[in-house]
């Protein structure tokens, strides 16, 4: 067990668990913030994805000790002001099914408009080819990216 | 669907001052119908103006907690914003629970409306008696009763009162589609904000105080047992407080974290005895199937006689994998035995079936388990089993402690039940003009309901007659079933055994229209030129509206239209679960693999009540069918699965999801199952489309592996 300060959604807290966890059960267990999910455990399908110092990585695979002394973001504290431009667009083009993997969805087109403020399609494949949805809503997540974006709306 | 009487329907409960409750029943499918009311959905309309249904539908993803108080509100003339939706929890009051067989629209419009109805009846009745003027004259709009003459009106919530002490009417009048201002409207969904805030509460999301852990380590050869375990190295790890056999075939790791189990799991050595099914393999169990091809077997569908008819003979032979449903949201239950009674929260289609099977697996009785449903990372069929809960109430009975079962992606996809692998074998023959005469198509399948002990009348899966229905007027027709069994566990996956049988019926069309050297839309056209009705068990397949779906999708899809170079397009057709489906699909060939640009839609499914979820079930189906085409398959050797996580049984991902275009027939005839008749068209669309490219035809699923 170690005893590790981690920066989470803009506050301090203070976890004692063993290094080696993976980030998200710290996230999930010990913080209780649910809004990160697990879905394979193993980096394949994009539901863990949180930002470590604003790039999005897959929570499930990243140990607890490697985030430590980083800034870390989950879908809880993506809009800190009311709801996250990203989250906005998600309710107007109706992009939730089951919604399990769409707040990983939404990290990692988060961390992709704050590089790229203005994605072409083919960026946005890029960036969310690692996220996986089995109800198939990758079309509407391509279009909230872009009516996000400004750049293109509910074409 | 069975006529709806009025004692199925309605009854009135009134509790002081809660306002006005009207109880209703909502069917399941086929069920018969019930001997005594027993209510099992509610509208509860409250003092305070707040209109509540409770529905015993599970929300995985479907939309039912904005389409089904749509239907409702629109006849009660509430003001959408004023509606609210409860689940309700497994009840030995409540009729069937199940959410499936894309049931949900289709089996409660009827009763939906009819509540709303009769509550808006009770409400004009209670205007106009305190007012005192004739009902006539009164009007209910928006959550009011007005009345125009005087320039009164009255909110819902201060007439409750008086409304519950009134005699519940008969016959209500319900609304034309014509005045819908609800039903038929993209409204937007209700679940959408907490979903994307990550407050969206799931099973796996679900805590009681003091809950532990638990991850189990599952016998990896299909019905194989424990026969003992070391657990030394296990309780090395921090946190990990309990390891225990579970039934004959698991053993569960608990702990104060997921990651405390998961790794004590992984730490755990298990000794198994294997069992009967060591050497299976899939090899063994389609050669099964191939053996069982020659048994006569029970008919589905029977027009004239194909063995009498005359003709140039064709025939083909098709076949489909074992495939896994692999839900986003892994199985998981929490449950917490208390001696004399035990709660579950589970993420389930089966509320009941939870109850029972967990009544009995930990000595209860059913009224003594209560369960508790969650939302769900999508179901897809997966979760109409109830292994998980009966694994965490017995997890949580060895330890009397709350506990919270956690399945891992690699036990989700090896020790899930899976979709029935099956062989088809078509003969057709065909006239002069190279049309079938005859047509007859033989499914040979294990049973689902056969497997699980339940009730399969005259040697028929109870599925087969929602989904493997006759699609053309063919005057020598039939579908015959053989059902066979496997070791292998098999569960209900979205569309069931349709995928299947569209995937050999529409392919073999295809090859038919090849050997006649027509054009595939104008052959299935010309089958589907005379208005028929093709009667299949209880539902009535009308060949005008699978000409409708054709054409609309031709259309949009510009079939006629020259292609790009090296584009080519693929077409099929199909109904089930009352709906009809026609998909085009347009594909290039890169590396001798499909590339998918664009998939055109049509669907006739009644009456549409959210245009906006439709899309949604029509798009998910499509990128869910592709992926069972493209190279979903379960794989048994040595009695194990192979597969194991999202990198050997991968989902489509965004590069490879074509744009999908959804076109709905207009139609006031009542709602028909959405979610999942456009799953099976798609298979042999892009089949057909990969013949078109390459003059190879796809016999056996996925297409990866052929």
């Amino acid at each position: 067990m170690a005893d590790l300060t981690l920066r989470i959604n803009g506050s301090e807290k203070k976890v004692s668990v063993a290094p080696e966890t993976p980030l998200l059960w710290v996230l999930r267990d010990t913080l209780q913030l649910t809004g990160t999910k697990f879905g394979c455990g193993a980096g394949l399908c994009g539901a863990c994805t949180v930002h470590l110092d604003g790039v999005a990585i897959r929570s499930c695979s990243t140990p607890v000790s490697k985030a430590e002394g980083k800034t870390i973001t989950t879908i809880e504290g993506l809009g800190a002001n009311g709801l996250h431009v990203l989250q906005k667009a998600w309710i107007e083009e109706e992009v939730p099914q089951c919604g399990y993997c769409q707040t990983g969805q939404i990290m990692s087109a988060a961390a992709l408009l704050a590089k790229t403020p203005h994605p072409t399609d083919d960026q946005i494949v890029e960036a969310m080819d690692g996220n996986l949805c089995r109800c198939g809503t990758y079309e509407r997540v391509r279009k909230a990216i872009h009516r996000a974006a400004g750049n293109g709306g509910a074409q | 669907m069975s006529p709806l009487s009025r004692r199925d329907f309605v009854g009135i409960g009134v509790a002081a001052g809660a306002g006005l409750v009207i109880g209703f029943y909502l069917p399941h499918g086929e069920k018969a119908e019930k001997e005594s009311f027993s209510p099992n959905a509610y509208l509860r309309i409250t003092p305070d103006n707040k209109v509540t249904v409770v529905v015993p539908r599970s929300e995985m993803g479907q939309g039912v907690r904005t389409a089904l108080p749509m239907i409702l509100a629109e006849e009660l003339e509430a003001d959408w914003k004023q509606i609210d939706i409860e689940q309700a929890g497994a009840s030995t009051l409540f009729g069937d629970q199940t959410t499936g067989g894309s049931a949900s629209i289709r089996t409660t419009w009827d009763p939906m409306r009819k509540a709303g109805a009769t509550a808006r009846e009770m409400l004009i009745s209670a205007a106009a008696l305190t007012w005192s003027v004739s009902r006539s004259g009164c009007t209910a709009e928006a959550g009011h009763v007005k009345h125009a003459a005087s320039n009164r009106s009255l909110s819902y919530g201060d007439l409750v009162a008086k409304a519950a002490t009134l005699p519940i009417p008969t016959d209500v009048p319900l609304k034309g589609s014509k005045d819908y201002k609800i039903v038929g409207q993209r409204l937007p969904r209700v679940d959408s904000p907490s979903k994307v805030k990550g407050e969206a509460v799931f099973g796996i999301d679900f805590r009681v105080p003091d809950m532990k852990f638990a991850v189990l380590s599952r016998c990896p050869v299909i019905g194989g047992k424990v026969s003992g375990f070391d657990d030394k190295d296990s309780k090395q790890i921090a946190g990990v407080s309990y390891v225990g056999k579970i039934g004959d075939s698991a053993v569960a790791v608990v702990a104060d974290s997921v990651w405390g189990a998961m790794e004590g799991c992984r730490k755990l050595n298990v000794t198994w005895d294997q069992g009967a099914n060591k050497d299976l393999n899939t090899a063994a169990v389609m050669a099964s199937l191939k053996q069982e091809a020659s048994k006569k077997g029970a008919s589905l569908y029977a027009a004239g006689d194909p063995a009498k008819a005359g003709g140039r003979r064709v025939t083909a032979e098709y076949q489909s994998p074992f495939m896994a449903h692999a839900p986003m949201e892994p199985g998981n239950c929490t449950a917490h035995f208390q001696g004399t009674k035990c709660e579950l929260w589970a993420p389930t289609q089966v509320p009941q079936d939870c109850r029972d099977s967990v009544a009995t697996a930990v000595g209860l009785d059913p009224d003594q388990v209560k369960v508790n449903v969650t939302l769900m990372g999508g179901g897809f069929g997966r979760r109409l089993e109830h292994d998980y809960a009966v694994e965490a109430a017995l997890v949580s009975k060895s330890i009397n402690a709350p506990v919270k079962v956690i399945w891992t992606r690699e036990d989700d996809m090896r020790s899930s039940p899976y979709r029935p692998a099956s062989l088809h074998q078509l003969t057709a023959m065909l006239d002069g003009s190279g049309y079938p005469v005859a047509l007859s198509h033989k499914i040979i399948a294990p049973s689902i309901s056969g497997q699980k002990g339940q009730p399969t009348p005259g040697n028929v899966d109870p599925d087969l007659p929602d989904e493997a229905g006759p699609v053309y007027g063919i005057p020598n027709y039939s579908i015959e079933y053989v059902m066979t069994q496997t070791p292998v566990p098999l569960g209900w996956m979205r569309s069931v055994y349709a995928l299947q049988a569209a995937f050999a019926l529409e392919s073999f069309i295809d090859e038919l229209a090849v050997e006649a050297h027509k054009d595939p839309l104008e052959y299935r056209l010309h089958l589907l030129a005379k208005d028929q009705d093709l009667t299949y068990f209880t539902t009535t397949w009308h060949t005008a509206r699978m000409r409708g779906v054709l054409q609309l999708a031709a259309e949009k899809a510009g079939w006629s239209k020259p292609l790009p170079a090296g584009h080519f397009r693929g077409i099929a057709c199909f109904g089930c679960f009352a709906s009809y489906m026609a998909e085009v699909v347009e594909i290039s060939m890169e590396n001798n693999e499909p590339r998918i640009h664009r998939v055109v839609a049509a669907v006739d499914c009644g009456q549409v009540v959210n245009p906006s979820i439709l899309e949604q079930q029509i798009q998910g189906g499509i990128v869910y069918g592709l992926a069972n085409a493209l190279r979903a398959k379960i794989t048994i050797e040595k009695g194990s699965v192979v597969e194991s996580n999202f990198n050997d049984y991968a989902p489509l991902r965004m590069d490879e999801t074509p744009v999908v275009e959804v076109y709905a027939v207009p139609s006031t005839e009542s709602p028909s199952g959405i979610g999942e008749p456009s799953v099976p068209p798609i298979a042999p669309a892009l089949c057909n489309a990969i013949y078109a490219a390459t003059k190879k035809r796809i016999r056996a699923l996925p297409i990866s592996s052929s």
